[in-house]
């Protein structure tokens, strides 16, 4: 079960993670995109839900993440991503609650460059009873 | 009314015309390595079947960043998504030496100046796999 007092709580990456135009490249081509000056809008997701499964597996919150499924996903993008970019990544426990036996949580992520909140997701993940 | 991208005229209630996207293993793999999430409920059968799927499923992230693509080329390119959202209600089941359906389409529920809302849908073998499914774009 994840610590409760993990709740509202924002835990900082330790990492800055660097796009390279070869990650852009084939996420692009899976989809058949192009169009590889830019990310396509869901390449984010290839960052944070990395760091959000760090953190979640962190002893202090503990969620079990390998009975976990994606409950749904939500982007705000206020720029395209493209290679060159640096990120830091934060992630927000927005809110947890137990349905069924299930946990459903909602965590936030937030892509920075520098100050720049580049792109914000929540997805809502659910750990199956 | 606006005028986007030139020629079509959008309005409240205007339909786009639909799509049909492939998915087969060779994708899942492909998605699984571009985007690194290797769960082997994406690859593996029996590990699929072992935790209670009915077989090996697509990534929800892959149907969303499909029907990402649906978007971006209606509108125009990937820098014209602002906001996107979707519930996952049901798993693509993409049995082996098969190619599946991801069948898109939307309508145009709000128009705010240039951004444009759309109300998405997306269907595997006549199943909704998407709920809630929602972009907002702007040129």
């Amino acid at each position: 079960m994840l610590n409760p007092d993990s709740v509202g709580r924002t835990f900082k990456g330790a990492e800055t993670i660097t796009v390279s135009q070869s990650q852009i490249d084939s996420f692009a081509s899976v989809l058949g995109e192009t169009q590889t000056d830019i990310a396509p809008p869901t390449f984010s997701i290839r960052i944070t839900l990395n760091q959000m499964q760090k953190i979640l597996s962190d002893s202090d919150v503990n969620l079990d993440w390998s009975r976990l499924v994606h409950g749904d996903q939500r982007f705000e993008i206020n720029r395209p991503i493209k290679a060159g970019d640096s990120f830091t990544c934060s992630s927000t426990i927005e809110s947890y609650r137990v349905a069924a036996g299930n946990e459903i949580v909602t965590v936030r992520g937030d892509l920075f460059s520098g100050n720049e909140l580049v792109v914000s997701t929540w997805s809502t993940l659910v750990v199956r009873a | 009314m606006v005028d986007f991208g030139g020629a079509r005229m959008i309005e409240v209630g205007t339909v786009l015309p639909e799509r049909v996207f492939e998915i087969d293993r060779e994708l899942l793999f492909a998605y699984a390595n571009a985007s690194g999430d290797q769960n082997p409920i994406h690859q593996n059968e029996e590990f699929a079947l072992s935790v209670g799927l009915p077989n090996v499923i697509a990534h929800g992230m892959l149907t969303m960043a499909l029907v990402g693509k649906y978007v971006t080329d209606w509108a125009g390119g990937s820098a014209s998504v602002k906001e996107f959202g979707a519930r996952f209600v049901k798993p693509v089941i993409v049995p082996a030496g098969q190619k599946v359906d991801l069948t898109v389409s939307a309508t145009v529920a709000e128009v705010d100046g240039d951004r444009i809302s759309l109300t998405l849908s997306a269907t595997s073998a006549g199943v909704k796999v998407l709920g809630m499914a929602k972009a907002v774009v702007q040129k």
